[in-house]
């Protein structure tokens, strides 16, 4: 199949074919500059419930200043960003977890001194008193064990141990059962992967698949084309600091991929 | 941590789960507070070999008292510590309260009461400055509560004015270090606090089994309970005057019976100071914080805030460990040397098991530590030895323990990940 090139100047041509009516999360016309550096341009983006997205790029393509737009860490210049189709106000982090954004990064995620549990319930403990009342602890155990179980992430021997203690794939998963225990809608999961082994990033890719299963919409930034075959329904391409292209997940070709991100195909698609 | 076992841990924990689990933690480098009671055992067999009268209800008795000052302060390091900093200034601190409550009281008339709320509400406001500049502004805490040592022992001495001492007369803030519990209050202090103790522990384990929770069996938190009722009944014990000329605890001719005011102060603060940081939310931001300020502020903890609160927590423990001093010298005085207090209170929390890297520890190893230093100490008084060997001595104390600290903090990285 051939890719759906987008011409990236507003309007959303060329969206992919939507598995539902409403995107759960949309970006219309994105732009975001830093000084002279025009990093992001009128980018257009959606993510649909039940769907992965994956957001791939070059270095400098403008992948993680658009995660980070929609997450609340930076401001757009301008464009709109919609939840549910209603246009919604991202000004801070809180912003975003508020309207069920979560973000997963890459690293300095946890407190490895810290247990499962904690890690979990991070800043939202279970506590009749903020800050000088007891904590809820067994109450948050059971709901760690239960947001675990869900999720099928079976290869966490206790939820009292240190993160300090897991191994990389499990810290990921902690990670990742973390920000969808808060009933989000859209999970962002910045290079999940990226310092995982074989076995490990297979426990990943599969807590993603499930994320899937359970209605969410997933955006996953990766470098890892094959990976992002395994998992991806949908790939967009930056490049530049604008969609390029966008590819259905059947009948790609990495080929076709490799050759947006580096801006050989798009000649030939333009 | 190939063993896939889907939460096969909600099964009661048998025993030798429980005691399999701490082997590993200790030889993931979690020692916590092991070190340090190993070396109190080996510090007490010498001492007591070479004096008899090392653990005679006399000499513990002024143990407990010198280790109130230095104990107290020791808890607010702890806090400092948890979070990744460092408080190079409350032995300044306390010395400089202590001078605003001598002149207060003995100089302008003011009671004693308003007196020592002056003084702790000037130590917390202190911590509160501090804390800001080092917070909000962003200078390193050692370089900000560095400046803190020189700028607030000058301030101490203007306020001391010429003469460079106010002796404290005054009866009740004398009372405070040279009191003693009466020996029933003693026993029913440690037969209550023993008791709360087992309630607490058990009631943590019958909930924890009642929601379906893997919980220690019974028999380890009894022998756990066991152990802190003995060895708070034996303290007890010894302080009263109950065991003199019994064994080793040797025969003292004079005995101030009961335990000491300051010893019972020091509890009172750990324990509170236990509970707020394993039970409560700010506890759990602090250990975060020193765990991973970026990681706490992504979880949306006011990093800034709780940073400017815990070193006014700290300051504030210097205060009251300057009401303790003033009590005990009976003055306030230029004579006491800040920066060797300070440097004892940190030395106290490492000793103790609190890591200088940040995000472990606990506030018991502030008490331990400091008894450690406090036996050292003064089984070289009672030895005869001169101010330079104890120096010696506890430099010497304090790079092994660090050490150990460094190396458990080597095998934590090695065994994670």
């Amino acid at each position: 199949m051939l890719p759906v090139p987008t011409t990236g100047d507003g309007g959303g041509l060329g969206a992919a074919p939507a598995p539902a009516a409403t995107p759960v999360l949309e970006l219309r016309g994105i732009s975001k500059s830093f000084g002279a550096v025009q990093a992001l341009t009128e980018v257009d983006f959606e993510v649909y419930a039940g769907e992965v997205v994956a957001l791939v790029g070059d270095n400098g393509a403008g992948k993680s200043t658009l995660i980070k737009c929609i997450s609340g860490a930076h401001l757009p210049d301008s464009g709109t960003i919609l939840v549910d189709g209603a246009e919604a106000r991202i000004h801070v982090p809180s912003d975003a977890t508020r309207l069920g954004i979560e973000t997963v990064y890459q690293d300095l995620a946890l407190c490895d001194n810290l247990d499962v549990v904690a890690n979990m319930f991070l800043g939202r403990e279970h506590t009749p008193v903020p800050l000088l009342g007891p904590i809820a602890e067994l109450a948050m155990e059971k709901r760690s064990l239960e947001v675990l179980d869900a999720l099928h992430v079976t290869t966490i021997p206790s939820v009292r141990q240190r993160v300090v203690s897991l191994s990389g794939g499990q810290r990921q998963s902690v990670a990742i059962s973390r920000a969808v225990m808060w009933e989000a809608k859209i999970v962002i999961l910045d290079e999940p992967t990226a310092a995982l082994g074989v076995a490990q990033t297979e426990q990943v890719l599969a807590l993603i698949r499930r994320l899937r299963e359970q209605g969410l919409g997933v955006i996953v930034i990766s470098h890892n084309l094959h990976e992002v075959f395994e998992v991806a329904d949908r790939i967009v391409v930056l490049r530049l600091g604008r969609r390029v292209a966008t590819f259905q997940h059947d009948g790609t070709s990495p080929e076709d991929v490799v050759a947006a991100i580096t801006g050989a195909r798009l000649q030939v698609a333009r | 941590m190939s063993t896939v076992a889907p939460h096969a841990g909600r099964s009661p924990l048998s025993g030798l789960r429980v005691v399999g689990g701490t082997w590993t933690r200790l030889r993931q480098g979690e020692l916590g507070q092991l070190p340090a009671l190993l070396g109190l055992v080996a510090i007490w067999s010498y001492f007591q070999l070479r004096q008899p009268t090392y653990l005679s209800a006399r000499n513990v008795s002024n143990l407990v008292l010198q280790i109130g000052v230095t104990g107290t302060l020791a808890v607010g390091i702890v806090l400092v510590l948890l979070l990744s900093e460092i408080d190079l200034s409350v032995g300044s601190v306390s010395i400089l309260c202590s001078a605003v409550l001598a002149q207060v009281v003995v100089n302008q008339g003011w009671s004693w009461y308003w007196g020592i709320a002056l003084m702790l509400a000037v130590g917390a406001a202190i911590g509160a400055f501090q804390g800001f500049w080092l917070a909000a502004v962003r200078v390193p805490s050692f370089v900000v509560t560095l400046a803190g040592l020189l700028g607030w022992q000058g301030v101490q001495q203007w306020v001391l004015g010429t003469t460079g001492t106010i002796n404290v007369n005054e009866p009740h803030i004398g009372a405070i270090a040279t009191t003693t519990l009466p020996a029933a209050w003693g026993w029913a202090l440690a037969a209550g606090g023993s008791a709360a103790y087992a309630a607490v522990r058990i009631q943590d384990q019958v909930r924890r089994r009642r929601a379906g929770l893997p919980a220690k069996p019974l028999v380890v938190v009894a022998l756990r309970t066991a152990l802190v009722a003995a060895i708070s009944l034996l303290v007890v014990a010894v302080l009263n005057g109950d065991l003199n000329g019994v064994w080793v605890f040797g025969r003292a001719i004079y005995i101030n019976r009961g335990v000491p005011t300051p010893g019972v102060i020091l509890l009172g603060l750990v324990i509170v100071f236990a509970w707020l940081t394993s039970r409560t939310q700010l506890g759990r931001y602090v250990y975060a914080i020193g765990g991973s300020p970026e990681a706490a502020r992504r979880a949306g903890i006011n990093v800034t805030g709780i940073r400017i609160a815990v070193f006014s927590l700290c300051a504030l423990l210097a205060a009251v460990a300057g009401l303790i001093q003033t009590s005990r010298l009976g003055a306030a005085s230029q004579a006491i040397e800040p920066g060797q207090v300070t440097l004892e209170a940190i030395a106290a929390a490492v000793i103790g098991g609190t890591s200088l890297f940040g995000g472990r520890g606990s506030v018991w190893s502030a008490l331990l530590g400091a008894v450690v230093i406090g036996s050292v100490a003064n089984g070289l008084d009672l030895d005869g030895q001169q101010p330079y060997v104890k120096l010696i001595v506890e430099g010497a104390i304090l790079l092994l323990f660090v050490t150990i600290d460094a190396f458990a903090r080597r095998g934590r990285r090695a065994s994670g990940t």
